[in-house]
């Protein structure tokens, strides 16, 4: 099956040039990274671009990084690129547990983490790490620079905060300077290509401060910041779980789709919140479940 | 508004003129007779139309012709150029697959696999094979063929 409508292909050499092209053509132009989301949808006919920009000609996108006591992400980088870069296996263990459940090598080699958040579904697997790591857009566009704070970027299903003609060019993830320990859960029909049907992330840091985030459960990746203001200062304890437990439906308002009863998913969001916060709590004591273990 | 672009498959320098909106996968099925990749989902779900591509395994669905310009393409037929792979004996030896729709994309999942991990535990080979569906073999004949090469791997080294 090829792609029914024909379009232009550019590939420009620098972020300005492909500004300038994306601004040209408005919301008939789309950026084209790994490809994985954009090709398929275009294969469908659900999304018909006039222009398709290929970034991939563009040096200095690509590269993981440590910089500045930051992990600086290039647009271009795949899941694969991160998964297996050394900083990344040293210093940020809860990102690799996270592209572990990221569809399969064919993706992961293929997909980049920029355009797993341009994408913004529902249930995209970045949305809720970089939440509670707090990280930053670095977007590049006509009206020039500037870095979006990752709590602003998404503002509904497939809708970001990118102004048009605005191109995210990085990604960059704060080093925790507290000792800490995190945990991504991520609920799905089988191992391979299935998306979240609901996934909890939670940071645990010195002091008991604690984050957490959902996805698949809201038109967003969401943080939970009720529950963190719960569980603020206090330790992992059996009634201090179920208080965080029951706060969940206040929190998440799943739908109902094809891959879940959005009662399903609230329930097993709470089974998984339980499990997060037991794994985690125990990984900053040094004894949890190695990261990458599957705990559903 | 066609391009030519030039990529190295299986080895061969190939130049071939195509349009932006062709699908790799079809490129290379239709115009350059190389019939490994197989179309199944075409939405990334399956894994019948992977290839090797700059050595790592990706869905041909979800790459346009145009983007593979001066990239290396290996399929099955370039594995193969030799005779079978130690993996494909394997794969022979234990009839692990039957339809044979997966087969390619198996082999190469496998491959790629084995390469960097010459002893892949059961639950690795499950994970390198996660995005290939089969739906003849129940997966035990898969997962033994690539075990059995590992086995072999050992003892000559």
């Amino acid at each position: 099956m090829t792609i029914a409508r024909a379009f232009d292909y550019l590939k420009p050499a620098s972020v300005a040039e492909a500004a300038r092209a994306l601004a040209r053509y408005g919301d008939r132009g789309r950026l084209l990274a790994g490809g994985t989301d954009l090709i398929s949808l275009m294969t469908e006919d659900i999304v018909r671009p006039e222009a398709v920009i290929d970034l991939k000609g563009i040096r200095g996108l690509d590269g993981v990084s440590l910089k500045d006591g930051a992990l600086r992400i290039g647009s271009l980088a795949t899941f694969s690129d991160i998964a297996e870069s050394n900083v990344v296996r040293k210093k940020f263990p809860l990102i690799r547990e996270m592209i572990g459940w990221v569809a399969s090598n064919g993706i992961r080699h293929r997909a980049t983490m920029a355009g797993n958040i341009c994408s913004a579904v529902p249930c995209c697997d970045s949305g809720p790490i970089l939440l509670v790591y707090d990280a930053t857009v670095h977007v590049a566009g006509p009206k020039g620079k500037r870095k979006i704070p990752i709590a602003e970027w998404f503002t509904g299903p497939r809708k970001t905060s990118l102004h048009k003609g605005e191109v995210a060019v990085a990604i960059t993830i704060p080093q925790p300077r507290r000792k800490h320990a995190g945990c991504f859960v991520k609920l799905r029909r089988y191992s391979g290509e299935d998306l979240a049907q609901a996934s909890v992330t939670v940071m645990l840091f010195h002091g008991q401060s604690y984050r957490v985030a959902f996805g698949s459960v809201a038109p967003t990746p969401i943080r939970a910041t009720p529950i963190e203001k719960l569980l603020e200062g206090k330790p992992i304890t059996d009634a201090l779980v179920a208080s965080a437990v029951a706060m969940v439906p206040q929190i998440a308002s799943p739908i109902t789709d094809i891959r879940s009863s959005k009662e399903y998913r609230l329930h097993m969001l709470g089974v998984m919140l339980e499990r997060a916060l037991r794994a985690a709590d125990s990984r900053f004591e040094g004894d949890g479940p190695e990261y990458g273990k599957e705990l559903i | 508004m066609k391009k030519t672009i030039s990529i190295t498959l299986n080895g061969e320098r190939r130049s071939i003129d195509v349009s932006p909106s062709d699908i790799l996968l079809d490129v290379l099925r239709e115009k350059l007779g190389i019939k490994s990749p197989k179309i199944g989902c075409e939405r990334g779900d399956c894994g019948v139309c992977t290839i090797l591509y700059d050595g790592k395994t990706v869905r041909s669905c979800l790459i346009l012709a145009i983007e593979a310009d001066g990239h290396e393409i290996t399929t099955v037929e370039g594995l193969g150029r030799d005779g079978l792979t130690p993996l494909q004996h394997a794969f022979v030896d234990r009839n692990a697959f039957q339809c044979g729709f997966c087969a390619s994309g198996m082999v190469l999942a496998a491959t790629e696999l084995l390469r960097h991990n010459s002893h892949p535990d059961k639950k690795e080979i499950q994970e390198a094979i996660s995005g290939n569906l089969c739906r003849c073999t129940g997966y035990e004949p898969i997962i033994e063929a690539v075990r059995e090469v590992s086995r072999k791997a050992g003892k000559r080294s």
